[in-house]
């Protein structure tokens, strides 16, 4: 994974969108990096600029928007990628799982035209034999009598069915890199593990790369290798899914943890990260996350800090070393460097 | 007392604020700038200036409009006619000044009969619901699929031609135009907390409806109505071209357009000028009744819908279909 | 589909037979005997007047005469015109032929001119967009009979390329000569069809199933072709129904104004003219063609939209 070329690299990715006073960035120097077969987490709060890093990694940005730095899919650029490059990118390259199936499925064409169009539309496969591997998918999925399936509308299936249709119609196009974003979050809870289930058990099964969007970080670090945890269009900490409990450091992501209830013991009081998110555009010169945590110190106001290796994982605070020696009663803090 | 006092300022939105007159009246001149922009003022002085002229016609037009001089007929622009004369002699900038008097009074009184008949129905539609706003709005619903002028001329056969006539059908005809936006304006205010809250500290239908949430719309339905005054200017002046509204010698525009002699011996100021007015005035109404009503492009960051609303309406949505197991 | 077919069908015959009654009735309810037309400004006997309301069946009661009328229209016999005394059926049918010919070359160039410009407007973004929505703004704006004018003024009167008024004989004279009353008609729809249509197309455009086709790399035109333009045909197709039934309208002014031989002209001579009949014969034909308009906008709505089809009557 060294030395080869990434799957996916992301570096100093930024994107401004046209706002009523100007620009206003949204992203900000996202560096991140994919091999093959592995799952990536991102996690944040919405506006957190999750789901603008997923449409940067595919190209589709909305209108007016800047993009800085660059996204190399296998070592290619997709901002230098000409149109039938980039559409044959998109369509054998990466594939992607959005959040709610219901509006992401045009609702006036029968699923199997959804299915199959992809395959018979950009590589001129027959109707019959793109039926025959679009029923072959949905039985994979989970869907039964797959058959009678291709002849409905959207509208005649329940979302958790419509969830999987669409995981079948990626899995169809045998991307390389697996795009979910928040798969689960328009879904009923009991209908969210499931969903869960089978797209990680299909990641490992083809042997997928995956960024996996959700605003849980225990999902994330259930489903993932590696968690990046995002904050006001920024990445405030990057760590292994198996450390992120133990070694976690940036005080977003204790909030994070902090803010769910534990299965394993009756907490007395859930600790919520007092104050609303911010936008990457409504931060001030130093931390983003100054306004809201509680170790602010004057420094972090002014500037901001970098993303810098701290215990095995990558953190943006400039009190990172601090923070941690106080919570851990000075144990184990010596180890804190790089 | 306190406690409902202190409910009601804080579950109804700010619609006056506090300040000395004089400052009040700048803020609100200013605050109409920047709601009707550039292209707003400018239809707005138009439309003040024609008013104003309609109101002043004998102070301002150079002559009678229905004096006659057989000398004069087609003649051009002159220091006399500045805009010329027609095939009678008479002088068409004074006809085009009194002629604003009758376009203008017509469809004002269209829209002034429609909004108070419509304006009543949809409030109870929208604040009933049920069987009511059903029956409400599928009456809209009928006569909007009518067009207006075809109604007005129906009329005309049964009571002879003439401006009341097609001025009653018309308003007839804008009813629904009116109703169904201020029915789905007021229907939005229906549902929101600030109505339950007064509701709640036992206020009245009438008076929330009038007081609370009619003046809460008013800038839909003005700006429907502005819209409406404009469609209705033109179904009149068509039907007076067809004479069969405002009757041929009186000075009008629809009238002063219907001059085909005119047209056929290819004298077309008297015939173009007038159409030309109606169309300048439809189109600053039209403008101005878009501004005033709030249409304006959103840019990207604003279009965000509210996720949480979104949320529950899907969720709703889907307990009520067929559970997710076969 | 066909219980919505035949739903919608008895809901027509059911508006036909009730607007029928309304327009008989008020038309015999209206101030003034009809019978009046026929002796213009002489002041007859009682006993020629109640000869003539006899004649005319005037001196039955309104249900009887409705019914005799109804039979007559199920018929073919709409009566006779008190003008001319020519069979009103044959008067109408003269008109219709014209009628229709100029509503299909107006709806042709609304079709072409309307949603070519609004899907220019809505795929081309910045000035393209800004031109064609300034040219729409006014094009709205400007009423078939001053269109009229400024058209026979130019064309007819000083270039002399078109018939100021009347048809000329043939189908390609008639052809000829309805070109600019087509064009006076077509241009406010013209306008409404591009701005429904660029509205349309912009808010599918931005829809998240669009996204979605856009993601899985499909090529631009088909992408449009089975994610745009489709979904976007409901309010185009509810914007074609209001805006036929309003040409129909305007076929009464244009007519006039060109002295075109068709229904428009002739409803409007009549009801000068107080001619009942044929009033009401025109009436009740226009109305049937706006309640077959809407009727037809339904049918065709829930062919496009599946869920429309499932639930039936829910228009």
């Amino acid at each position: 994974m060294t030395d080869a070329t990434p799957l996916l690299e992301l570096r100093g990715l930024g994107v401004q969108l046209p706002g009523d006073g100007g620009p206003r960035a949204v992203l900000h120097g996202i560096d991140l990096t994919l091999g093959a077969g592995e799952a990536l987490g991102l996690v944040g709060e919405s506006g957190s600029g999750k789901s603008m890093t997923m449409r940067a990694i595919t190209g589709l940005l909305p209108p007016g928007a800047q993009l800085d730095g660059t996204v190399r899919f296998e070592g290619e650029d997709i901002a230098a990628m000409a149109p039938s490059t980039l559409r044959r990118y998109r369509d054998r390259g990466v594939g992607m799982v959005f959040q709610d199936p219901r509006a992401h499925i045009n609702p006036t064409r029968r699923i199997g035209s959804f299915l199959t169009e992809a395959l018979t539309l950009n590589r001129g496969l027959g109707r019959r034999a793109a039926q025959a591997r679009a029923i072959a998918t949905l039985s994979e999925v989970g869907i039964d009598e797959p058959e009678r399936r291709l002849r409905q509308y959207p509208h005649e299936l329940s979302g958790g069915m419509l969830q999987r249709v669409m995981i079948a119609s990626v899995l169809l196009a045998e991307p390389r890199l697996l795009l979910a974003d928040e798969p689960t979050t328009a879904l009923d809870v009991t209908i969210q593990a499931e969903v869960v289930g089978i797209l990680d058990q299909l990641r490992r099964d083809r042997g997928l790369g995956m960024v996996f969007v959700t605003h849980d970080l225990d999902l994330a670090l259930a489903v993932c290798h590696r968690v990046a945890v995002m904050y006001a269009g920024r990445i405030v900490e990057v760590r292994s899914a198996e450390r992120m409990h133990e070694e976690n450091a940036h005080p977003y992501t204790r909030g994070l943890l902090g803010s769910r209830p534990a299965i394993d013991h009756r907490a007395e009081r859930l600790t919520a990260i007092p104050g609303r998110p911010v936008s990457a555009f409504e931060a001030g010169p130093g931390c983003a996350f100054a306004t809201r945590c509680a170790h602010v110190q004057p420094l972090c106001r002014e500037r901001p800090p970098e993303l810098a290796p701290f215990r095995g994982g990558l953190v943006r605070c400039h009190r990172v070393a601090e923070i941690h020696q106080e919570t851990s009663d000075g144990t184990s803090s010596q180890e804190a460097t790089a | 007392m306190t406690a409902s006092t202190l409910a009601t300022s804080s579950a109804a939105p700010p619609t006056r604020s506090a300040g000395p007159r004089s400052g009040r009246i700048r803020a609100t001149l200013t605050r109409a700038r920047t709601a009707l922009g550039p292209s707003g003022i400018v239809a707005a002085l138009f439309l003040l200036a024609v008013v104003v002229f309609a109101l002043i016609a004998p102070l301002v037009a150079p002559a009678d409009p229905n004096a006659q001089s057989l000398l004069d007929a087609y003649a051009g622009p002159s220091p006399e006619h500045l805009l010329g004369a027609d095939g009678i002699g008479r002088d068409i900038l004074s006809r085009l000044i009194y002629g604003s008097r009758t376009s203008l009074l017509g469809p004002a009184l269209v829209v002034l009969v429609a909004l108070a008949v419509g304006i009543p129905l949809a409030l109870a539609g929208a604040w009933y619901g049920g069987a009511v706003d059903a029956v409400v709005a599928r009456v809209f619903d009928l006569v909007y699929a009518l067009p207006g002028l075809l109604l007005a001329v129906l009329a005309v056969a049964l009571f002879g031609p003439g401006l009341t006539p097609a001025v009653v059908a018309l308003s007839i005809a804008y009813v629904p135009f009116l109703a169904r936006v201020v029915r789905a304006a007021a229907r939005q205010q229906r549902v929101s907390p600030y109505v339950d809250a007064l509701a709640v500290q036992g206020f009245g239908a009438a008076r929330i409806n009038v007081r609370h949430i009619l003046r809460n719309i008013t800038p839909v339905v003005l700006g429907q109505a502005a819209i409406a005054f404009g469609y209705a200017l033109l179904d009149l002046a068509s039907l007076s071209y067809l004479g069969l509204a405002v009757q041929a010698p009186t000075a009008d525009w629809g009238v002063m357009v219907s001059d085909t002699d005119a047209l056929m011996k290819g004298y077309w100021l008297p015939v173009v000028l007038p159409g030309l007015l109606i169309v300048a005035c439809v189109l600053s109404l039209t403008v101005l009744g878009s501004r005033i009503s709030g249409e304006r492009p959103q840019p990207y960051l604003r279009r965000r819908r509210p996720r949480p609303a979104q949320d529950q309406r899907r969720r709703a949505d889907r307990t009520s279909r067929s559970g997710d197991q076969p | 589909m066909a219980r919505l077919i035949l739903h919608r069908l008895g809901g027509l015959l059911v508006t036909l037979l009730l607007s029928s009654m309304v327009i008989f009735g008020s038309l015999y309810l209206a101030p003034g005997s009809p019978e009046n037309v026929l002796f213009g400004n002489r002041a007859p006997s009682a006993a020629t007047r109640a000869a003539v309301r006899h004649q005319l069946h005037l001196d039955q009661p309104l249900p009887v005469r409705y019914w005799d009328w109804l039979t007559g229209a199920l018929h073919g016999d709409l009566g006779r015109s008190m003008v001319t005394g020519q069979p009103v059926a044959e008067r109408v049918g003269a008109g219709l032929t014209t009628t229709l010919l100029l509503v299909a070359m107006a709806t042709v160039l609304i079709a072409l001119l309307g949603l070519g410009l609004g899907t220019l407007a809505a795929l081309r973004p910045g000035p393209v967009d800004a031109g064609v929505s300034v040219a729409t703004s006014v094009s709205v704006t400007v009423p078939p009979f001053v269109a009229s004018t400024v058209l026979i003024s130019v064309f007819a009167v000083r270039l002399g390329w078109f018939p100021a008024s009347g048809t000329e004989p043939g189908f390609l004279g008639s052809l000829h000569s309805l070109v600019l009353p087509a064009c006076a008609l077509a241009l406010i729809a013209c306008g409404f069809l591009a701005r429904v249509t660029r509205d349309a197309l912009r808010e599918q455009l931005v829809r998240e199933h669009v996204q979605t086709a856009e993601a899985r790399g499909l090529a631009r035109w088909p992408l449009l072709r089975r994610h745009v333009f489709r979904n976007a045909l409901p309010p185009v197709i509810t914007a074609m129904g209001l805006l036929t039934a309003g040409l129909l309208a305007g076929t009464l002014v244009v007519e006039s104004a060109f002295a075109v031989p068709g229904i428009g002209q002739l409803t409007i001579q009549s009801v000068a003219q107080k001619d009942f009949p044929v009033v009401q014969a025109v009436a009740l034909l226009l109305v049937a063609a706006f309640v077959i308009c809407n009727a037809a906008t339904d049918l065709i709505q829930a062919l496009i939209d599946p869920r429309l089809r499932a639930a039936g009557r829910n228009t």
